[in-house]
């Protein structure tokens, strides 16, 4: 548990990317595979049950340190993290107490609590903080309480297995892909240099684009391009593999049960397929939008009335794998050919729906797996026409891909771009303040934003701060000298700064007061040379709602 | 004689009201019975002064009286013509109708806790201050008073600070091991009390210890006062390289990110703060290390010099207040938060410093810093 506390707080202490990778080199290489193996499990972002909740473990910290709740409260506002706020508080432990390794630390320590009786977990809390030292408890606190985040990217923990196994980082990344029980022999097996995936239900690593920052005119000639959509669904990988049918999404989430008549269709593909591609909520012709989606995403068993409501459609842009044969390596262009072999309908649900499910085709014959259309252009000039009319069709821009780029790993730049339509904007005056977590605890950076409905300011945007750090702290101060009342880590300030916010979309929405629900919201910039009263309206809002689909408000 | 004092609320702003002893005046505490002020935050003309932090030491009043000890660092911040009078630690005066003493706060060299009795009736204006043992300067003392006007920069219970000589051995470790790697140290930490502490604490046979202008001038100051410090060079531009990556460079806060940082090559940057107690602070500033070493009390620290005071009315001011006025009233004691100027009534805490932003004025162009 100590090497673990070490590596975790040496993991933090960096920001540089090869001085993480060498702190988990170092870790995994000198620690015994049972450990190693469940470090990985952690840092894979493994969970295990809460086997108690938060509110016990402040009021026996609390107890234990000798303070009132409300002051333990008020602590963690100023840290802005629950595990390490209980450890700070917390008096010191024993000095003799000898550290256990991580496995048999959460063999003993946390695996019980699940099933343990209140006076059992306390005993079991009780005595871990006995025998845990300040660093280690922090931890400790993160795995008991499900929160462990630390700040490193899968790719880093790919790249310190590589090295140890000596393979490249991209094996290493499909090896690691919805591994599902991280075993010490699982671990031994990930570290064997010859070693093949041989599970039939994992996925590929995924190829994400970046943000496209530079002018299209830079990327050379047209022609060398494939442009898609930019759907705005759920990234997702379907798995065809003998009698195994899978869905991936991109945050490694096996999420078959949440769409069944996605893994139906599956069937229809040819043994040894994998297809890489953008789950959607569509019906009768019409997107029905990332909200409506993700009320099926995630779930373990979709109620009847939903897959009726919200039907999902898997559209591919990406073959992976055909016939068993791993396609990575070759150019885009060449895979979007067998994708068009594979004979799906090409999707056109662009507001309008795709050719072939027009009409009244039955629930049967309704297809769930199209192709994603080619935005056909002769010139850059054609598709930044093209990307003015993202919003009308619902999608959130333009994806451009080089057709002669193989399928990566991870976020390398320079071959896919995602070129998004230019956000919308309204000026928006900052109600109330929120200290930050993490990086940001103690400042405040959250803010909610309102805009003039009338003589009032409705709340219609929470934004985290995209300012700069000296603006953060100088808003810091304003929300600190103008708040007009607190609840609990909210501050309610005077109206006085105005903030111009960027978003992607808006739609109707039930649940928020204004009526309307920003996508994306954060903050563009400090208005400071406009006044509260000039901030815009309401009304100017509801004007960028897109037409509502006839009897589908959500 | 009685005085007039208002109920305890906690959490809320309560003025001091204690008719002719001290009251709150736009330039900061007055004790209208002595005709003085107590670190006032604008010139006046008499001005009882609890240390030379540029917060609570400003220049231009007419007169100044400080702990004897503390007049060659405060005549380092008000200037060579300011007139500086000053009182043996304990020794008492007698201004207009009250009498005034001086009592060691630990917090850095000279810095003294005000004691006033008037009419019978003892106050005792705290400053800054800390419990543990500073080689620096002369260790707190407690006095018990009537009423207390306490800091509480750090009045919330995760701020517990460890022993010193822990820290100190982290701090020399971490240089041994920079040295090692051919990294240059540079150690943040602020100009006055918080620098020369950190000097006194490093082991000087790891290597050569250098100075930031503005830190040196009060390493001077320190020395003169008679206190031991190890060698310690300033850093003039010709020898920035001259620890050849065996150097400890001791540097205020806001030389970061400045072009004469950039100057010394591979680095490795600390800061030593109370603040860095809290892992989201440290993050945040971005420094490869950071070391819980702090100047103040920490939040037992605090609770026990009120305990010790013994005092029946309790004002708190700076950093957490409000929660720790909340927390002396369910304790049973009579305590409420005093405004200042700066926090107001906010009662959260300031981690961007845990030094008077004046103090980080002073440092602000490094490269003048560098050749005064």
């Amino acid at each position: 548990m100590r090497r673990f506390a070490q590596l975790f707080h040496e993991l933090d202490a960096t920001t540089r990317t090869a001085e993480k990778v060498q702190s988990l080199v170092a870790y995994f290489r000198e620690t015994p595979a049972e450990d190693a193996a469940a470090a990985l499990a952690v840092l894979s972002g493994q969970r295990q049950r809460r086997g108690v909740t938060t509110t016990l473990l402040r009021e026996w910290a609390a107890e234990a340190a000798g303070i009132p709740l409300w002051l333990l409260e008020e602590s963690y506002a100023a840290v802005g993290d629950l595990a390490e706020t209980l450890a700070l508080i917390l008096p010191d432990g024993r000095e003799d107490a000898a550290s256990a390794g991580l496995a048999e630390t959460i063999a003993s320590t946390i695996k019980p609590l699940a099933a343990a009786s209140v006076e059992e977990k306390r005993r079991i809390v009780h005595d871990a903080w006995q025998r845990l030292r300040k660093d280690e408890r922090v931890v400790w606190h993160k795995l008991i309480t499900g929160g462990f985040r630390v700040g490193v990217a899968r790719t880093l923990v790919a790249r310190a297995l590589a090295e140890i196994a000596e393979v490249d980082a991209a094996t290493m990344a499909h090896r690691l892909m919805g591994l599902s029980a991280i075993t010490p022999e699982a671990y031994r097996a990930l570290l064997d240099t010859d070693a093949q995936v041989h599970d039939p239900t994992r996925p590929y690593p995924f190829f994400l684009a970046s943000p496209l920052d530079d002018t299209v005119a830079r990327l050379g000639d047209v022609a060398g391009w494939l442009a898609e959509w930019k759907w705005d669904g759920m990234r997702a990988q379907l798995i065809r593999r003998g009698d195994v049918r899978a869905i991936w999404t991109r945050g490694e989430e096996l999420a078959s049960e949440a769409f069944p008549e996605l893994i139906a269709a599956a069937e229809r593909l040819p043994d040894g397929h994998v297809l890489d591609g953008e789950v959607l909520a569509y019906a009768d012709g019409e997107l029905l939008g990332f909200q409506a989606l993700s009320r099926r995403a995630g779930r373990r068993r979709v109620p009847a009335k939903q897959l009726q409501e919200i039907p999902c459609v898997f559209v591919a842009y990406d073959l992976l794998e055909a016939d068993g044969v791993d396609l990575r390596e070759q150019p885009l262009a060449f895979r979007r050919e067998r994708i068009a072999a594979l004979g799906l309908p090409v999707f056109g649900g662009e507001g309008r729906g795709p050719a072939s499910a027009c009409g009244h085709a039955d629930q049967e014959d309704r297809p769930h797996l199209f192709c994603s259309p080619q935005v056909v252009a002769t010139s850059w000039e054609d598709l930044a026409r093209a990307r003015e009319t993202s919003r009308q069709r619902g999608v959130e821009g333009l994806m451009l891909k080089r057709l002669d780029s193989p399928y990566r790993v991870g976020r390398p730049r320079g071959d896919w771009w995602k070129w998004k339509v230019d956000p919308l904007e309204i000026d928006a005056v900052l109600l109330y303040g929120q200290a930050g977590h993490g990086r940001r605890a103690s400042l405040h950076t959250d803010y909610t934003l309102g805009v003039w409905d009338g003589d009032t300011l409705v709340p219609v945007a929470k934004a985290y701060s995209g300012l700069t750090d000296a603006e953060i702290a100088e808003v810091d101060r304003i929300i600190r000298q103008t708040t007009r009342e607190r609840h609990g880590p909210v501050r309610v300030v005077e109206p006085t700064l105005v903030f111009q916010i960027a978003f992607d979309a808006i739609a109707v929405s039930s649940r928020h007061k204004s009526g309307v629900a920003m996508r994306f919201p954060r903050i563009a910039r400090w208005r400071r040379d406009k006044r509260p009263e000039e901030a815009g309206r309401l009304d100017e809002l509801r004007a960028l709602l897109p037409p509502l689909p006839p009897s589908r408000a959500l | 004689m009685s005085i007039a004092l208002p109920p305890p609320h906690a959490g809320s702003s309560s003025r001091l009201e204690m008719p002719g002893t001290l009251e709150m005046s736009s330039a900061g505490l007055y004790c209208p019975a002595g005709g003085f002020h107590i670190d006032p935050w604008r010139a006046v003309p008499k001005a009882v002064i609890t240390h030379a932090h540029a917060d609570h030491a400003r220049s231009g009043c007419g007169h100044y009286l400080c702990l004897s000890s503390g007049k060659r660092v405060l005549r380092e911040r008000v200037g060579a013509s300011a007139t500086i009078d000053t009182l043996r630690r304990r020794e008492t005066m007698r201004v207009g109708e009250v009498d005034l003493s001086l009592v060691p706060a630990g917090h850095i060299l000279g810095s003294a806790q005000v004691c006033i009795t008037h009419r019978g009736v003892r106050w005792v204006v705290t400053g800054d201050y800390k419990l543990e043992a500073d080689p620096t300067c002369e260790p707190f003392e407690p006095v018990e008073t009537d009423v207390l006007v306490t800091e509480s920069t750090f009045g919330l219970p995760i701020y517990r600070w460890g022993d010193p000589q822990e820290t100190a051995d982290a701090i020399n470790a971490w240089w041994r091991a920079s040295r090692d790697a051919g990294r240059t140290c540079v150690l943040f930490a602020y100009a006055l009390g918080k620098a020369q502490r950190l000097a006194a604490m490093l082991d000087p046979s790891i290597g050569p210890i250098y100075a930031h202008g503005a830190v040196m001038k009060m390493v001077r100051a320190y020395r003169d006062s008679g206190v031991r410090l190890p060698a310690i060079d300033q850093l003039a531009a010709a020898t920035r390289r001259a620890g050849g990556g065996r150097a400890m460079v001791i540097a205020p806060p806001s030389a970061a990110g400045s072009r004469w940082l950039r100057t010394f090559g591979d680095t490795s940057i600390a800061m030593a703060s109370g603040w860095m107690t809290i892992r989201g602070v440290r993050r945040r500033r971005g420094f490869d290390r950071g070391f819980v070493l702090s100047d103040h009390a920490d939040f037992p620290g605090l609770v026990q010099a009120v305990e010790a005071s013994r005092a029946r009315r309790v004002f708190v001011t700076h950093g957490s207040a409000a929660s720790f006025a909340r927390f002396l009233c369910e304790q049973g004691v009579e305590a409420s938060v005093l405004a200042t100027r700066f926090r107001g009534e906010d009662g959260s805490d300031e981690p961007a410093s845990d030094e008077p932003s004046g103090q980080q004025d002073e440092a602000r162009d490094p490269q003048q810093g560098e050749a005064s």
